[in-house]
């Protein structure tokens, strides 16, 4: 061989080896968790398996969510020889479908929408629970929440995983105190309080943010489900969702337009963040954090933004922030809330899908996640002391509660063309400055025939 | 992953490598050894057959059920209720307007500009250098020029420091920031920028090569003639390179006809600046609507076809002088 040709052959093998130290740097060997020292006792119902089979998993939980949710299947992990792996993308909600059509899905979905459920059970891609997941569900959770979980065909598929609550008004108790304010009672005085912030004149009471990728607008759609399940009635909001009443009815109207009060007043939003265009540009996540400095003091978001609140934040009734629930239109009327929370689907079957599946719709499951933080979950068998924090044990409460009015999420429960699209387009249109009527008769138009 | 999945994947690629060509050296070997009778057949079908199947599973059959579903709605009964929703829902209005705005002047604007800039810096020195700095967003992936031109557009409310050059600029002449990405309609047109900005460069380098092509005899003769500057540019150089300017045009139009990444990364279709493209794909994958996503790509295909077919057309004549 010349030597030219070695030179010829020298680059290719130096990119190869580069390539190859490279990639090796993306594998991440894991060693086996200790056997030795986990408590077992709580896992042997799911065997052990040989080989370290694996589980994938797809939602769209990210960043420190994710972490924690990696967290809860840890020991469950050591104890079966299950390998559990979690990826969580944004783009879940429109790429699961297409991945089923090509079967290529995980092997579990976190579905967070009834809606994208109930098209993925349409579409035959989801295999029906198995007997352990159903009876789980059946002890565990009420009738509404298995309901979800059950497709038009009458068969259980998904078992219900995490909840959240929808309609918590976040503030800041130092502030309360230290101004004089009271957590008001009635969606009056709120607007009251809303104008006193306002007029005294150092910042702007509301911080609100819609942005959130591709599905930016749903934080705006939450806020009207609050109005109108409030405003309306739970009756209302059901023939709402149903399309029983148009969505251009004069009670969605009335919620829009109490709403628009709010976020589309240039003298209430938006605290810290700049004026009313900045509210759909602001992503949802760091919307409520002007709280913290004293240039906003109140923001309306889902239980689940407690996990978004810096390292450090002091989240409770005489802390840093908390939240109220948005209240109801009397003092006297009982509690109602939206919320909304999410499915394990399976897309294929095998011994350990089914372990995975049946573990986490087990009380165990929901016991270890929910001792992590960050989140709540309607399981029965959960114990509500040991939510991290005192809002997320009041939710737990309100969850378990059988005189609370709850409902879920209505753009969850709507028809995708609606739920997740037109009705995400027509509040960030609305937001930028369209009139109600136009914006309620764009989505009543969009609502699809059939 | 672990270090043994690693190597697994390596393996598999590198196997699927060699059974990929194993195959095809099987395929050579007996169509080399065809019989004697009919061997042009058989050479014709043993290449074409590969081809023919993967267009036939990849394009034809998929084109076929996607205009079949554009005429269903969910529940697979038959209507034509998607293109009536289509053609009166105000938004997809304005959907199909924004499409018709882009297609008309990206190519237009890219063309033109990459043809002046073309001809002007022809023979120029350092022109190597200067044709680079122009080509090189062709390079950028659509997903990250909308990323970076996001950040030129970007807003921060007054008497905040901006971070967008665009609003930058505007603070620096005394002007109040403008929220760009949600002011319709010039939110459009700054999208619009950002392909002029890609396409440019592809426009420039084809017109380039071909004004490089058109015969110095022929400029000698118009120079003697006594013809200025602009009339050897319009008669001498515009005529030669008719071929290139059409090929450049109608690749730059198709291209902006199914642009998505742009509008999906800087908007995501709001504030008035959806396409088709992006509209179909929210229709279909985001709304579950796959009977509107499908009627919109028939629109779109629609579109596209007058000037694929102008196309062809152009290049046949051309190869007939030759």
């Amino acid at each position: 061989m010349s030597p030219k040709r070695y030179r010829r052959a020298l680059l290719p093998l130096a990119a190869a080896g580069i390539v190859g130290l490279a990639l090796t740097g993306c594998t991440g060997d894991i060693a086996a968790g200790d056997k030795e020292n986990t408590d077992c006792s709580a896992y042997d119902a799911y065997g052990t398996f040989e080989g370290s089979p694996e589980v994938s998993i797809g939602g769209t939980i990210q960043d420190a969510e994710a972490d924690r949710l990696v967290e809860s299947w840890k020991d469950f992990q050591t104890c079966t020889g299950i390998t559990v792996n979690y990826q969580g993308t944004k783009e879940f909600e429109s790429q699961i479908s297409v991945l089923a059509e090509a079967g290529n899905a995980p092997d579990l979905g976190i579905i967070p929408q009834p809606g994208l459920f109930n098209r993925l059970v349409d579409g035959g891609f989801l295999k029906p629970a198995t007997k352990e997941v159903e009876a789980n569900v059946d002890e565990f959770w009420s009738e509404d929440w298995k309901g979800y979980g059950t497709g038009s065909d009458g068969t259980f598929y998904a078992a219900p995983l995490m909840a959240s609550i929808k309609g918590y008004v976040w503030y800041s108790p130092t502030e309360f105190k230290d101004k004089g304010y009271e957590i008001p009672k009635t969606l009056d005085e709120l607007n009251t309080l809303t104008k006193k912030i306002a007029d005294e004149g150092d910042h702007k009471p509301w911080c609100v943010g819609l942005g959130s990728g591709d599905a930016t607008g749903w934080p705006g759609t939450d806020w009207i489900e609050d109005y109108v399940l409030r405003q309306a009635g739970p009756d209302t909001y059901d023939k709402w969702v149903k399309h029983e009443i148009p969505f251009n009815d004069p009670a969605i109207v009335e919620a829009f337009d109490s709403v628009g009060e709010i976020i589309k007043n240039p003298d209430y939003v938006n605290g810290g963040l700049g004026d009313v265009a900045s509210v759909i540009s602001t992503e949802f996540g760091d919307a409520g954090l002007p709280i913290l400095d004293g240039t906003c003091s109140l923001h309306h978001q889902a239980s689940f933004y407690e996990g978004f609140w810096p390292e450090g934040t002091k989240v409770s009734s005489d802390g840093d922030v908390y939240a109220f629930l948005l209240p109801g239109t009397e003092a006297s009327d009982d509690k109602v809330v939206t919320g909304g929370g999410e499915f394990v689907g399976a897309f294929k079957e095998s011994k350990e899908i089914d372990a995975v599946r049946a573990y986490l719709s087990s009380d165990t499951w929901a016991n270890n996640r929910v001792k992590l933080g960050g989140v709540i979950s309607a399981n029965k068998g959960l114990d509500a002391s040991v939510a991290s924090s005192e809002l997320l044990q009041d939710s737990v409460k309100l969850l378990q509660d059988e005189n609370t009015t709850f409902r879920f999420d209505g753009s969850d429960l709507m028809p995708g063309a609606v739920g997740t699209d037109s009705f995400w387009k027509g509040i960030v249109a609305w937001v930028g400055g369209q009139d109600t009527k136009t914006t309620v008769d764009f989505i009543e138009n969009s609502w699809p025939s059939s | 992953m672990t270090s043994a999945d690693l190597i697994g994947k390596i393996l598999q690629v590198v196997g699927g490598l060699a059974i990929f060509a194993a195959v095809i050296g099987l395929l050579l070997f007996f169509l080399d050894r065809a019989p004697k009778r009919g061997r042009d057949y058989w050479q014709l079908a043993g290449f074409l057959l590969p081809t023919a199947v993967l267009i036939i599973a990849g394009l034809i059959y998929p084109a076929f059920r996607t205009s079949l579903l554009a005429f269903q709605n969910n529940s697979g009964e038959w209507t034509l209720d998607n293109f009536v929703w289509m053609f009166t829902q105000p938004s997809t209005l304005v959907t199909l307007g924004n499409t018709v705005i882009w297609v008309i002047l990206v190519p237009l604007l890219a063309t033109s500009i990459g043809l002046a800039y073309a001809y002007f810096i022809d023979k120029a020195r350092g022109e190597k250098i200067y044709k680079a700095l122009v080509f090189m967003p062709m390079a950028i992936s659509f997903v990250g020029a909308g990323i970076i031109w996001r950040f030129v557009y970007d807003y921060r409310g007054e008497g905040r420091e901006q971070i967008g050059l665009l609003n930058q600029i505007v603070v620096w002449f005394g002007g109040a920031p403008v929220q760009w990405l949600q002011s319709s309609p010039i939110n459009t047109f700054l999208l619009i920028v950002v392909m002029i900005w890609i396409q440019t460069g592809f426009a420039m380098v084809i017109l380039s090569a071909a004004i490089k092509a058109v015969p110095v005899e022929q400029l000698e003769a118009a120079q003697l003639d006594g013809t200025n500057g602009w009339q050897r540019f319009r008669n001498v150089v515009l005529p030669g390179i008719r071929g290139s300017l059409v090929v450049v045009v109608t690749t730059i139009s198709i291209a902006t006809l199914k642009v998505f990444d742009i509008v999906r990364t800087m908007t995501g279709g709001n504030f008035n600046t959806s396409v088709v493209a992006n509209e179909m794909y929210t229709q279909a994958f985001r709304a579950g609507e796959q009977g509107r996503g499908a009627a919109l790509a028939l629109i779109l295909f629609l579109l596209v076809m007058p000037i694929v077919i102008y196309n062809v057309r152009t290049m046949r004549k051309q190869r007939e002088i030759r």
